[in-house]
């Protein structure tokens, strides 16, 4: 389990188990406490504050997740040939290991953060905080975070992004969504990736993976392109300038917005 | 596979219960979770095991209460129970529902002894 894995303790994390951390909630009882509060929510605390510092810079955080291999990084180095003379983008890259991910977006003459996990096997909001100090968000449009490789665990943990977009590429089997549906309803856009293989491919049907995403209560967009084909993108394309334009009027109107599900305290509260 | 993590912000929230409420020991953790949080109930019994050694919850048990998945159809208006990957109305089977529970990860409560109590 945990000790295999070894997601216990991150960089992020570390200073809360050695020291203890803070709550503002109060709660009355001699003996059995009420609390109702959302378990994560010192990192829900810290995601808060990282949208803040987004917000106050008018940059729009997507946090990417998929399984490893689907092409959340050729998916970056597509979008930022596509749209270097548009916007100003960064990347915050997520792995156990290697710079290798980070130095190919620097490649492209674009900022890259490289978070090595370690063992750990998601991004929390603590790292992507640290991440955020080595970047000059004034300079920025859009900050991309590609989340480690992992359908199960980066679901849970809310990093202070604006959007969450969910790779699914055509070699992984369109029933992905049914069999891990926290992290594909925690999307607002569904990306099938390499459809260039999908002439090879006679057992995936994209039809079946958008089904199995409607199956989990989602209207989010689910966007078919290849990565290695350019004229692919351009639905990618323009829901991500959509997206931008939003997150634009919602900062001048001075609002904010999370992911679509991603769980906060208050929603919860209302559920207890 | 995350759930050593979720167990350790759940016993730091806990610690600080017991700081406030000047308690001695815990001797009960109550969580609320939902199958739609993405974690585990039974990972985060066995995390709980080997995350409370050495705290104030060292000697705590650890109750998890599952909730069901409900949703409500926003076309009949139907409340339906769900499953985790069939959230569709179970009346009418549209898919535009909305989530009445089932993503709960919550701290319930937490039953504790205060420092007086402790002296017998």
């Amino acid at each position: 389990m945990c000790d295999t894995c070894g997601c216990n303790v991150t960089q992020g994390n570390r200073h809360l188990i050695e020291a203890g951390g803070k709550h503002e909630h109060t709660h009355d009882g001699k003996v059995a406490v009420e609390v109702l509060q959302n378990l994560l929510s010192e990192n829900d605390h810290q995601a808060g504050h990282n949208r803040q510092h987004f917000d106050n810079h008018g940059v729009l955080a997507v946090n990417l997740m998929s399984s490893p291999g689907s092409g959340k990084t050729s998916l970056l180095e597509a979008t930022i040939d596509a749209l270097n003379q548009e916007f100003r983008i960064a990347v915050i890259e997520g792995d156990l290991e290697t710079e290798n991910d980070a130095e190919r977006i620097r490649s492209k003459g674009i900022s890259a953060v490289q978070i090595t996990t370690g063992t750990a096997c998601h991004l929390d909001a603590h790292m992507v905080h640290s991440a955020l100090h080595q970047l000059n968000l004034d300079d920025l449009d859009i900050v991309f975070v590609e989340n480690v490789g992992n359908l199960v665990c980066p679901a849970s943990f809310d990093l202070g992004q604006h959007l969450n977009v969910t790779l699914l590429s055509v070699t992984e089997g369109d029933d992905k969504p049914a069999k891990y549906p926290v992290i594909f309803r925690a999307a607002d856009a569904v990306l099938i990736t390499k459809s260039d293989l999908l002439p090879y491919l006679d057992d995936f049907k994209p039809e079946q993976a958008e089904q199995a995403i409607r199956h989990l209560a989602s209207e989010a967009p689910v966007l078919n392109l290849s990565a290695r084909n350019s004229s692919t993108l351009d639905n990618w394309l323009t829901w991500l300038r959509k997206a931008f334009a939003i997150q634009a009027a919602r900062r001048a109107a001075g609002e904010t917005t999370k992911p679509k599900i991603q769980p906060s305290g208050e929603k919860l509260h209302a559920h207890g | 596979m995350h759930e050593l993590a979720v167990c350790q912000a759940m016993l730091e929230q806990v610690a600080d219960i017991a700081s406030r409420e000047q308690a001695s020991e815990i001797t009960r953790i109550v969580v609320r979770i939902g199958p739609l949080s993405g974690v585990v109930p039974e990972l985060l019994e066995q995390a709980f095991t080997i995350a409370r050694a050495g705290t104030i919850a060292q000697q705590a048990e650890l109750i998890t209460e599952s909730t069901s998945i409900r949703v409500r159809c926003s076309q009949c208006g139907a409340e339906t129970e769900a499953g985790i990957n069939r959230m569709i109305c179970g009346e009418c089977g549209d898919y535009h529902t909305q989530l009445l529970s089932g993503d709960e990860l919550l701290l319930a409560s937490v039953e504790l002894n205060r420092a007086e109590q402790a002296v017998e």
